[in-house]
């Protein structure tokens, strides 16, 4: 938001067109034109706020990093442990650098509807080394600031953890350079403009009146324009890698061995270990979201745990109704589900709804590990189109149901002038939903689009993946130079 | 001399080794190793995919006996291992030509 240091404070208007609760919307501002008039009222950070902020940038951090390495480690077999702890891994810190250098100003300063622009390319102007003050971005809250530091930094996490989740698709199989050029890749032309198209917007604040509101929506980001809502990154995070990953499966081709020899996980406790970090680094990745320490971070966090709850006892039932058993990967698979499924709702929607969403996204990932995995025909190792893309497409359908006031949810901003929430005879569950779904289309498409050609470009330049003598003996040994376990 | 060789379920070992330590056996090797009978294996579920597991944990006890003995521990073997069940193992024997205790050098009967 281009609101940070100063564009608050002017009138109030009437309605204006009608905008909506994007979660982490945030942009950096802009100009150091009104630097002077706007020194004198810069707001200050709430030291709670900021705090806040910083713990959810360290939980999302833990998702990546052990959380997802360990999950994703533990369900490949044991010559090929080390190369997933390695992709995830290397993948995350990639992009962590390249959103320092550009993917934080494309995606999160003004430009267009699509992308952002470079005013803070390098991270340029996020403080000022002699005054030592430090630009403010805005939040959900007219003149509540956050260091626009901190929500660079939270930020970040977030597309590093998305590139990381598009690993589990080609495991076992891809080449390590491969993978990583392909992530800088897929990064720049996929995460970046669908980040800036979800969450862009100008801030509260810069809806000073009425007049302006045409004004400061059309600079917004395309989807966020069209009024979708994706509270932590159903659309952003989840469906965008989900997509990736499945192209990925489909174009590096599937595992030497698939479907004749055993893949089975080599440690589930490992998994388990990596889905009990997740759940608890998703409170900062979905809380975090509300980019303050109000009530919207307590409805995301409650969400948080209600529905995955519910979407690890919905995929035992499912999976012992199915087969006779609840099993350990399967109550460690419902969680992630579940937790994917709340993302985009998690302060969108009211604790029932919750409740409900963790339960469809439960059976849904269920079907997305079985019967949409046999349908598609792809080797998704380890089912992240099935788990992610499932689940993060009927969270973001079902956010647009469940955040009707009808519904127990809390409905939207309908008028950023005034802050007013949308009534509820004016909730349309078909309209709110319509919207979600051209949300999820476009992502799809162009998460594919982009893939595709980035895939094709890695294959054509260093090859995707490893030599079939290599994939045999793992890659451990042949791409890393190490082995996970002796003896 | 008899080289007597038993496979068994992991969880009767304990059971076996004092039984063959009852009757005076000195020594046994122990190997975690996997095999298929006629238990057969069993399947594994992996979210969407199947796995059979055709080769199941057994462990087996090697033992070097006096042939005085060896319808002794035949039975003790029998004994410690047997729950009634399909996969309790087999027991094989053999004839031993020659044991050395290499500390020693004792060989034959002396060194069992």
């Amino acid at each position: 938001m281009k609101a940070n240091l100063k564009s608050w404070a002017v009138g109030l208007g009437l309605l204006g067109t009608a905008a909506l609760a994007l979660a982490q919307t945030a942009a950096p501002e802009a100009a150091a034109a009104v630097a002077e008039a706007a020194a004198a009222a810069a707001p200050v950070p709430n030291k709670g706020d900021t705090g806040w902020m910083m713990v959810s940038t360290l939980l999302v951090l833990m998702m990546a990093v052990p959380g997802l390495a360990l999950f994703y480690g533990g369900l490949v077999r044991s010559k090929n442990m080390l190369s997933v702890l390695m992709q995830v891994m290397v993948t995350f810190s990639l992009i962590l650098v390249l959103w320092f250098i550009y993917g934080y100003s494309l995606a999160f300063t003004e430009g267009n509807a699509f992308v952002g622009g470079f005013d803070r390319l390098f991270m340029r102007g996020v403080w000022d080394n002699v005054a030592g003050t430090f630009a403010n971005a805005a939040t959900f809250s007219k003149g509540v600031y956050i260091p626009e530091i901190v929500f660079a930094a939270f930020q970040a996490t977030f597309a590093g953890i998305t590139g990381a989740l598009i690993v589990g698709a080609f495991a076992e199989r891809a080449k390590f350079s491969a993978v990583l050029l392909f992530m800088a890749l897929w990064f720049t032309f996929s995460y970046v403009p669908v980040a800036h198209m979800v969450w862009f917007w100008m801030g509260p604040d810069a809806y000073a009146s009425k007049e302006v509101v045409d004004e400061m929506t059309s600079k917004a980001g395309l989807i966020w324009q069209w009024g979708a809502l994706d509270f932590a990154g159903g659309t952003v995070v989840h469906i965008n890698a989900a997509v990736a990953g499945l192209v990925g499966a489909f174009m590096i081709g599937k595992r030497v061995g698939y479907g004749r020899e055993s893949m089975a996980p080599h440690s589930l406790t490992l998994t388990m270990v990596g889905a009990a970090l997740l759940w608890v680094g998703w409170f900062g990745f979905n809380a975090g979201s509300a980019l303050e320490a109000n009530g919207f971070a307590a409805l995301a966090f409650i969400n948080t745990m209600i529905a995955t709850a519910a979407a690890l006892l919905a995929w035992c039932v499912g999976e012992a109704l199915m087969r006779g058993k609840a099993s350990m990967l399967g109550a460690a698979s419902g969680a992630v589900a579940g937790l994917v499924a709340i993302t985009p709702a998690a302060g969108n929607v009211g604790i029932g709804g919750a409740l409900i969403i963790g339960l469809i996204g439960g059976f849904g990932g269920l079907w997305g590990v079985n019967g949409l995995k046999k349908l598609l025909g792809a080797d998704d190792s380890l089912d992240v189109f099935g788990v992610h893309g499932v689940c993060g497409i009927l969270g973001a359908l079902l956010t647009g149901v469940f955040n009707s006031p009808s519904l127990g949810g809390p409905g939207f901003v309908a008028d950023w002038v005034t802050a007013a929430m949308v009534t509820p005879t004016d909730f349309s569950i078909g309209a709110q939903t319509w919207v979600q779904a051209k949300a999820v289309g476009l992502t799809v498409l162009w998460s594919a689009v982009v893939s595709v050609i980035a895939y094709k470009v890695v294959d054509l330049t260093i090859g995707l993946r490893v030599s079939e003598e290599e994939e045999r003996e793992g890659l451990d040994i042949t791409s890393h130079g190490e082995s996970a376990y002796h003896g | 001399m008899k080289l007597v060789t038993a496979i068994i379920k992991p969880f009767k070992l304990d059971e076996v080794r004092e039984a063959l330590s009852g009757i005076g056996v000195q020594g046994i090797t122990v190997t975690e190793v996997k095999g298929f009978g006629r238990q057969k294996g069993h399947t594994e579920l992996y979210r969407g995919a199947e796995y059979v597991v055709d080769f199941l944990p057994k462990v087996k006890i090697e033992a070097a006996v006096d042939d005085a003995i060896v319808d002794r521990v035949i039975e003790a073997i029998e004994a410690g291992a047997r729950t009634g069940k399909i996969g309790d193992g087999k027991i094989f024997v053999y004839d031993l030509q020659q044991v050395v205790r290499i500390r020693t050098g004792e060989t034959g009967t002396e060194a069992l």
